[in-house]
């Protein structure tokens, strides 16, 4: 029962993480594609200024979460996945300092670097978390000892790939969305129109996925063993079909939640789908590593519910404060006021 | 060289990087919290300027902290996924807690507080400060806390083939990392002090906006002085607990070989390895260690000579780190004196003020020199006496840990070379050209 309890937990500080960090990552992927000068360059990166560092906090959360209650799921994670995961460490790491340094010295040159450096840090965690996750839901070559059979070219097979993909492009239609939800003019058009543009490709890229997730993982037939789980890829398809109706009326922070419930929905759908395994073995189904094969003692399991039960909701509480503290439109005038990066 | 020498050499460069930053952002919270809230009570401008001047460094410094610190978590998972897993049900579990107890807070609050200044009334904005400042704080409590269950495993049981809580009070109450984290924060603040001062003193020789840089360097003199004196007097109780805790640590430190009562401590020694002896020893107070270690002269102390040689530490760098850790602390106590002495006429002590700048670098020092002697003198021992750290690398090839420590020294280098720059470039604009150039 704690085991399951805590594979819910891991799963949803997963699924809050895409959500939230999911619009930072996407708009920095788009930063190229959607500022045309200086002042918007520093319109789009104030826009998720202020979140961007607590939304990051939830990667870490969801990392946390899986040593404490998972330990053996960590390490054959972080050591199978080593390669991937520096790449996503660095692309982080480069991503985070951009932020604050981008502005610091007045040069084209030094701000297109950081700029650079925004962008790929960007890109990367979306793709590689995509990759990472759709080779999870289908299977990692892991023997009985936990060992990884494999290399970066492993994973970099079909599915994976298309995993990948399909992160990259619901981030960027989050992060657009996002955009167009706090500014105004011809940035707001822009970002809408990308968002719209992007969306159909992002219908294409989901419905191959969930057609090839058939074939390629056991998600689906999980899932249908249990019928009310299938409200979750409902509220997925759901939350798809609405970021079009509401970006369509130009209604963007609408637009934007059913964007979020796309995510919640998707990221949830595969967790569960996954259910009891935190990573499925394809080399032999005995050989996965569980919630229960892998789980902390009972002791740390409930000393831990106790911590997240009491710090989470303080932690959503005040994260939601600061979303509404900071939720007005950025404009030019906005960061020229300051403060701002 | 093989996955556990490159696997260590990656978690030193990565723990030592991640430690330039943390004690500055430890320690200039408070310093800015306390800025801020002068200004709050008092409504003088000043401190306001000083808040963000301050403030502006601290960022700077507090983005590379952010960053590197996931390296960290990171690698348990990565490199070490054998102790990971051995003790993950304890260790783990503290690393969790720091992120959702403490760094979600810290992380948010950060932005609010740059973001927030025309958003939030004067107090909240305060406010948010102090939330930061206790968030770091609270945060290096749990990782310290982590640490010293590495260094002092306490409240668990051996079962199912790994460490697992019995006791969650012993291992967050242990003396030894209440201990550890006074110790650290004390190095910190220290650190934070010179790194006020030492800009401080730059500006008052220019004769660049006195009033203001007399203000932070009078807030600076006081808080060092204190946390100097502070720390010499408690890193005592940090070297006596060893006797008990981490003997072999102790022995090495002390380059002490032969178990006995009466220990002499040699001021002037090198220790020689080879041969399990000291090439030299003079200056020695007799019975000094033993009364340090156990307060009484006949006190007994063991000596490395008890302990097999693969259960012995490296002496020599664990030797010398302690020295000169101790040495610098005693020159900060003597420097922070001065500098609070002198406070009121400051401007006129023109050759201390010189020096000053050149001397920022110090308690960087002395905090690697900490973490030398707390990891490397618990050595063989990734978890003191229960797991060896060769027993706890991750099964990889040596090409994936070659790469990337190869790009950890190259990444690493340049954001160090980065933060510099824009450090000295921001400490030297002084508070008006810094709030002009970025807002």
């Amino acid at each position: 029962m704690l085991e399951s309890i805590w594979f819910v937990i891991w799963g949803v500080a997963w699924a809050v993480y895409f959500m939230l960090d999911g619009f930072d990552l996407g708009l920095g992927t788009l930063f190229p594609f959607l500022a045309n000068d200086e002042t918007e360059k520093r319109i789009l990166v104030n826009a998720m200024g202020p979140f961007w560092d607590g939304n990051e906090v939830w990667l870490i959360t969801a990392g946390g979460v899986t040593f404490a209650a998972f330990p053996r799921a960590y390490a054959i994670m972080f050591s199978g996945l080593y390669t991937p995961l520096m790449l996503l460490l660095f692309a982080l790491i480069l991503r985070g300092v951009a932020f604050e340094f981008r502005g610091k010295v007045d040069s084209a040159r030094w701000r297109a670097t950081w700029d650079a450096c925004l962008v790929v840090g960007s890109f990367l965690p979306a793709l590689l978390l995509g990759v990472a996750f759709a080779n999870i839901f289908q299977g990692l070559p892991l023997d009985a000892a936990g060992l990884f059979h494999g290399n970066l070219l492993t994973l970099l097979n079909p599915y994976g790939l298309l995993g990948g993909g399909l992160f990259v492009v619901i981030f960027a239609v989050h992060g657009a969305l996002w955009l167009a939800a706090r500014t105004e003019g011809e940035l707001q058009a822009r970002a809408g129109r990308m968002a719209t543009s992007l969306w159909l490709m992002e219908v294409v890229v989901a419905v191959a996925f969930l057609v090839l997730t058939w074939f390629s993982t056991r998600l689906w037939q999980n899932v249908l063993a249990k019928p009310v789980l299938l409200i979750l890829p409902l509220l997925a398809v759901a939350g798809l079909l609405l970021t079009r109706v509401f970006a369509g009326q130009g209604a963007w922070w609408k637009a934007w939640f059913a964007s979020s419930a796309l995510i919640l929905g998707a990221v949830l759908f595969g967790v569960a789908g996954l259910f009891p395994n935190l990573l499925p073995s394809s080399l032999d189904p005995a050989a996965s590593v569980t919630a229960f094969n892998a789980a902390s003692s009972p002791l740390t399991l409930k000393i831990m519910l106790g911590v997240v039960l009491c710090f989470l909701p303080v932690v959503i509480g005040y994260q939601l404060w600061v979303y509404l503290t900071f939720r007005d439109t950025v404009t030019a005038e906005s960061i020229e006021r300051g403060p701002a990066y | 060289m093989d996955v556990l020498a490159l696997s260590r050499l990656q978690f030193a460069v990565a723990t030592y990087f991640h430690f330039l930053f943390v004690p500055l952002t430890l320690g200039l919270s408070m310093l800015v919290a306390l800025m801020e809230t002068q200004y709050v009570r008092s409504g003088d401008e000043d401190y306001k300027r000083m808040a963000k001047f301050w403030g502006k460094l601290f960022l700077i410094n507090f983005a590379i902290g952010v960053v590197t610190g996931l390296t960290l978590e990171f690698q348990f998972g990565t490199n070490w996924s054998r102790y990971s897993a051995y003790v993950g049900d304890i260790f783990g579990s503290l690393l969790a807690i720091e992120a959702t107890a403490a760094f979600f807070l810290e992380s948010t609050f950060i932005a609010v507080w740059h973001f927030g200044w025309n958003k939030l009334s004067k107090k909240a904005h305060a406010v948010t400060i102090w939330l930061v400042a206790i968030a770091s704080n609270l945060s290096a409590f749990w990782i310290l806390v982590a640490n010293a269950w590495m260094q002092h495993p306490t409240g668990f049981v051996l079962r199912n083939g790994r460490a697992e809580l019995a006791d969650f009070f012993a291992v967050i109450t242990q003396r030894f990392a209440i201990l550890e984290f006074i110790h650290t924060l004390g190095g910190a603040y220290i650190t934070a002090g010179f790194f006020v001062l030492g800009i401080s003193a730059w500006h008052l020789i220019r004769k660049h906006e006195t009033a203001f840089f007399k203000k932070s360097f009078r807030l600076a003199a006081a808080w060092t002085l204190i946390f100097a004196l502070f720390e010499i007097a408690q890193g005592h109780m940090n070297a006596e607990i060893l006797s008990t805790a981490q003997p072999t640590k102790l022995a090495a430190m002390e380059a002490h070989w032969e178990t006995g009562r009466n220990v002499p401590m040699h001021l002037l020694a090198w220790p020689d390895a080879a041969n399990e002896r000291n090439a030299v020893q003079s200056l020695s107070v007799p019975s000094g260690l033993s009364l340090l270690a156990t307060y009484s002269t006949g006190g007994e102390v063991k000596g490395l000579k008890d302990y097999p040689a693969d259960q012995r530490p490296p002496v020599l760098p664990v030797f010398l780190s302690f020295r000169a850790m101790v040495g610098l602390g005693m020159l900060f106590l003597a420097l922070g004196l001065w500098a609070w002495l002198k406070r009121d006429r400051i401007e006129e002590q023109s050759r201390f003020l010189k020096v000053l700048p050149w001397l920022i670098p110090l308690p960087y020092l002395a905090n690697e020199l900490g973490w030398t002697l707390a990891e490397l003198g618990r050595q063989p021992w990734i978890v003191y006496g229960l797991m060896k750290t060769s027993d706890a690398v991750s099964p990889l090839a040596t090409s994936q840990v070659g790469t990337s420590l190869a790009a950890f020294f190259l990444v690493y280098a340049l954001l160090g070379a980065v933060d510099i720059y824009l450090l000295f470039t921001f400490a030297r604009k002084g508070p008006d050209a810094a709030a002009a150039a970025a807002k």
